[in-house]
């Protein structure tokens, strides 16, 4: 296990290294400058020349990177070029937000996603299964954008039962945790209702029913474990989708999260800002995947890790 | 009706039935409408009898089991007519509730397969305390001392430290023993066991079935034992129902069904069983078969101009198993630990042994699918898996017949296309001669050219298993690797493989390395017998030798354990199984102690030592 563990920690740095070369490399090729950005339209070519030598962006892209690499072992992100701030502060102020959403969405998307795929598994054919099947379609399809706005108009213009937006109180979470989890919940639905339907064909369960055991034990305790566990590797995925659905939905419910922050950096071109978000989502996957791998053996005990 | 806590005589508890079953129709829902899957079936179950019900696949042996328990695969699979009264009660008329009350705890089921059987995520104790709590009110406390108890009387060792378990940590006879000891830990009245040993290997075949029997003696349980095979039935039944495609074909007490069959599906049924001894009697007839061919002896072509076919020294296989940080190898399964042998061209040479003792990778090994250590050679040419030119060309010497055909055949592909479809790899023929030689091929294994556009599941298991043996023929191969090619097959359709097989060989004058756990078939078809356990030949000689002059205890284990289709045959007391079999993994740089074979006389090969 502690072997496992240290394997892994290797192999997810190993990832973030690659992932902070490509992201950089990606910026570097970039044809917008962000000198130009920063410096404003009417600066003569000579405060270009200064910045640019200043924020040591003259340099040659092995340079750049070796410097870059050389302040993120020490923990440190850079400072941002446009907030004169350090990116780790401004990550940090943020980071709780943008946490508490991805809590709030998943708890979401898993009560709706499992409850609808279970319920979907056992009406198979009927009725109930098609008009799940049919929601969840729907809600894999829709764009962000819509069901948030949808969510706004409903909820909070005309029922006014949540605030329209903003970030302090659990009624602010409601509405942006929930169109996060209408999308997820379409794609777990899914899964759910597959792998529900083949555990109920398994001879263990065909078993439980032979003891005589009622239906909700037989569900509950038998097939459910079973059928949980591929979802399961499917959350630590997920996170990584999420990074990119938060963008939108910050922006749209005036979020204060990491989300909003990459966004204002893309539009100015502050790498240091752009790598910083970049190295936290992944960051973010990492640790979801191996959250997800290290929680599967206490459900399935033939899983050993090793 | 009144439960009895304590076993009864047997006596006094033979008289009247437990369970009747009267004009029972089961049907399933197509969209050609209701099709009958078991029509019209009436039986009586007497208290502490063991009723049979034998019958290939397809029979509706399965099916009247579910009926009974209330478990039919709804919605498309129901009952259509007919009673089926446990005591005085129609257990048709009481519907789920009723029915979830009755089952487990008045009839309790165990199945075929014990490995999927058992929930993979609850523990043995979980799974078992549940199935008694479910029908009798009592603390954990209680529950867990019942479950101790019923482990305790299906024999397991260390039955409390059992209930901590997993079942993957389990092996398959062990599950097996778990699932009875669940079916049975509520004394219910009436057992109902489908194909329960079919899964196992033989020696623990034989050891579920003493117990099965030791159990109903102390409990007074009925048994409805439902099997395909004939020996389980001789050994086990008083009385015996022959079904056929849903309907009852015969029925009688097990002595008089075996001495005269009445029904001609039941004579058929008799005659299709391998049976232990009979092997000598058929091996004249092929010798004089021989001889009026004018065929060369088998043992005579080896002799002189060519060598064996197949050539074994030494042969390991060793399967990593890694660990620490870095991922180094720490331990390895030795799956064949040293095998030497030969196949002589035109010989049938059998590899008989219980799962897991390697017999299978020995097949993969001689066509390069797994890595091997030490040397095979293949007409005279080594086996190098590094060579990818020399091993194609070697694998046109050396074909497969796996276990089950559907999974050999891809379903989407012509079976015409799919045996012409080796000649197309290794480039012979053209269109035209491969389409040509693909039904001569058919023709040869008894189907007809026409069928050679159809596709796989157009064809029954038998006729797959044809189209599987024609393939492995394409090729004009020296050997043939049947590993266990007729084991899924229904017994009729096995035997009819099994000649076919013969045939064949006759003709092409292809080798055989027949690879099987069923004692009695390579009894009937081996010319020489290899035993192998664990990875290792403790035994090997002519058929004659091996099975008229069994030297090794395991040898003699495994022919003891076979059941014999014959009631009146009593075997000795088997001596029990001294716990399970080891593990073939070693950690690394160690290996299995390696045995010593000794010629006792004319090949006759005998492991020293144990």
């Amino acid at each position: 296990m502690a072997a496992y563990l240290v394997r892994r920690l290797i192999q997810s740095a190993l990832i973030l290294l690659g992932v902070s070369f490509i992201t950089f490399l990606l910026l570097f090729v970039l044809p917008a400058d962000p000198v130009r950005q920063i410096a404003g339209r009417s600066a003569t070519p000579q405060t270009v020349a200064n910045i640019r030598e200043q924020l040591g962006l003259d340099q040659p892209f092995v340079v750049q990177y070796a410097r870059y690499l050389g302040g993120l072992v020490q923990g440190d992100l850079g400072r941002s070029y446009l907030q004169k701030t350090e990116v780790a502060t401004l990550i940090a102020a943020r980071l709780p937000a943008t946490l508490l959403l991805m809590a709030g969405a998943i708890l979401c998307e898993l009560v709706l996603g499992l409850t609808m795929g279970v319920i979907a598994a056992l009406r198979r054919g009927r009725i109930a299964d098609q008009a799940l099947m049919m929601t969840s379609f729907i809600a894999v399809s829709a764009p962000q954008f819509v069901v948030s706005l949808l969510l706004l108009y409903v909820f909070a213009v005309r029922l006014g039962w949540f605030p329209i937006g903003g970030y302090g109180t659990f009624a602010h979470l409601v509405l942006p945790a929930l169109t996060l989890g209408i999308l997820g919940s379409g794609w777990y639905s899914r899964m759910m209702r597959s792998a529900m339907i083949d555990v109920l064909r398994t001879d263990y369960i065909r078993t439980a029913r032979a003891k005589g055991l009622g239906r909700a034990r037989v569900i509950l305790r038998h097939a459910l474990p079973n059928a949980v566990l591929p979802v399961i590797a499917m959350i630590g995925i997920d996170i990584g989708i999420f990074m990119g659905g938060i963008v939108v939905v910050e922006s749209v419910f005036g979020w204060p999260g990491i989300g909003q922050l990459a966004w204002q950096g893309i539009q100015r071109i502050d790498i240091p800002i752009i790598m910083g978000v970049t190295l936290v989502s992944a960051c973010a996957i990492v640790i979801g995947n191996l959250l997800a791998d290290l929680v599967t053996p206490f459900i399935d005990p033939r899983i050993r890790l090793r | 009706m009144t439960r009895s806590g304590a076993a009864p005589a047997p006596e006094i508890a033979k008289a009247g039935p437990v369970l009747s079953v009267t004009g029972l129709e089961v049907s399933v829902n197509t969209e050609a409408g209701l099709h009958p899957l078991v029509t019209d079936l009436s039986f009586t179950l007497m208290r502490g009898e063991t009723l049979a019900i034998a019958g290939e696949s397809g029979s509706g042996k399965s099916i009247t089991a579910l009926a009974i328990m209330g478990l039919l695969p709804p919605p498309a699979v129901r009952l259509t007519a007919g009673t089926i009264r446990l005591g005085t009660r129609d257990l048709t008329r009481l519907g789920e509730a009723g029915m979830r009350a009755i089952r487990g705890d008045r009839i309790a089921m165990i199945f075929q397969e014990p490995m999927t059987s058992l929930n993979p995520v609850l523990t043995i104790g979980t799974q078992l305390i549940e199935a008694i709590r479910a029908h009798q009110p009592m603390s954990r406390a209680r529950a867990r001392a019942r479950a101790v108890e019923a482990l305790g009387a299906v024999r397991l060792s260390e039955p409390a430290r059992r209930l901590g378990q997993y079942p993957h940590e389990l092996s398959g006879g062990m599950r097996q023993r778990v699932m009875i000891a669940m079916a049975l830990a509520l004394r219910p009245e009436v057992l109902i066991a489908d194909e329960p040993t079919t899964a196992l290997d033989v020696t623990v075949q034989r050891e579920v079935l003493d117990l099965l029997r030791d159990l109903q003696r102390d409990l007074g349980t009925a048994i409805i034992l439902i099997t395909h095979d004939m020996g389980v039935v001789a050994e086990m039944a008083d009385r015996v129902i022959v079904m056929q495609s849903g309907r009852m074909v015969e029925e009688g007490p097990t002595p008089a069904i075996f001495a005269q069959p009445r029904a001609a599906y039941t004579r058929a049924l008799l005659a299709a069983v391998p049976r232990m001894g009979a092997g000598a009697a058929r091996a004249a007839v092929d010798l004089t078969r021989n001889r009026v061919l004018g065929r060369p002896d088998p043992a005579r072509l080896h002799g002189d101009d060519a060598g064996p076919v197949a050539r074994l020294e030494d042969v390991r296989v060793r399967f990593d198993l890694k660990g620490g940080v870095f991922g180094r190898v720490t331990h390895g399964v030795h799956a064949v630990a040293g095998v030497s042998l030969a196949i002589r061209r035109g010989e049938t040479f059998a590899l008989v042994g219980e799962s897991g003792c390697g017999k299978s990778t020995i097949a993969r090994a001689m066509v390069g699918l797994v890595p091997h250590q030490g040397l095979i050679e293949i007409a005279g040419q080594r086996l190098a898996t590094n060579d990818a030119a020399a091993l194609k060309a070697l694998r046109r010497r050396v074909q497969i017949v796996f276990q089950d055909p559907m999974a050999a055949l891809d379903p989407r592909m012509r079976v015409g296309e799919q045996i012409a479809e080796p000649m197309v790899i290794h480039g012979i023929g053209d269109g035209d001669a491969r389409r040509a030689r693909a039904a001569d091929l058919m023709a040869r294994v008894g189907l007809s050219a026409d069928q050679a556009e159809r596709y796989p599941h157009e064809f029954s298991g038998g006729q797959r298993q044809r189209i599987c043996i024609a393939r492995a023929l394409a090729l004009q191969p020296d050997l043939i690797i049947a590993d266990e090619s007729v084991s899924a097959l229904d017994v009729s359709v096995q035997a009819r493989v099994l000649d076919l097989l013969a045939v064949l060989k006759r003709d092409f004058g292809v080798a055989y390395l027949f690879i099987s756990h069923d004692m009695a078939v390579v009894e009937n078809i081996a010319d020489r017998v290899a035993v192998m356990y664990l990875g290792q030949i403790v035994e090997a000689g002519s058929r004659e030798q091996v099975f008229g002059d069994p030297r090794h205890p395991y040898t003699q284990r495994l022919i003891a354990a076979v059941p014999v289709p014959d009631p009146g045959h009593r075997r000795p007391p088997a001596p029990r199984l001294a716990g399970e079999v080891p593990s073939p993994v070693h950690p690394r740089g160690r290996g299995p102690a390696r045995r010593v074979l000794h010629d006792i006389g004319h090949g006759h090969l005998v492991a020293e030592g144990d």
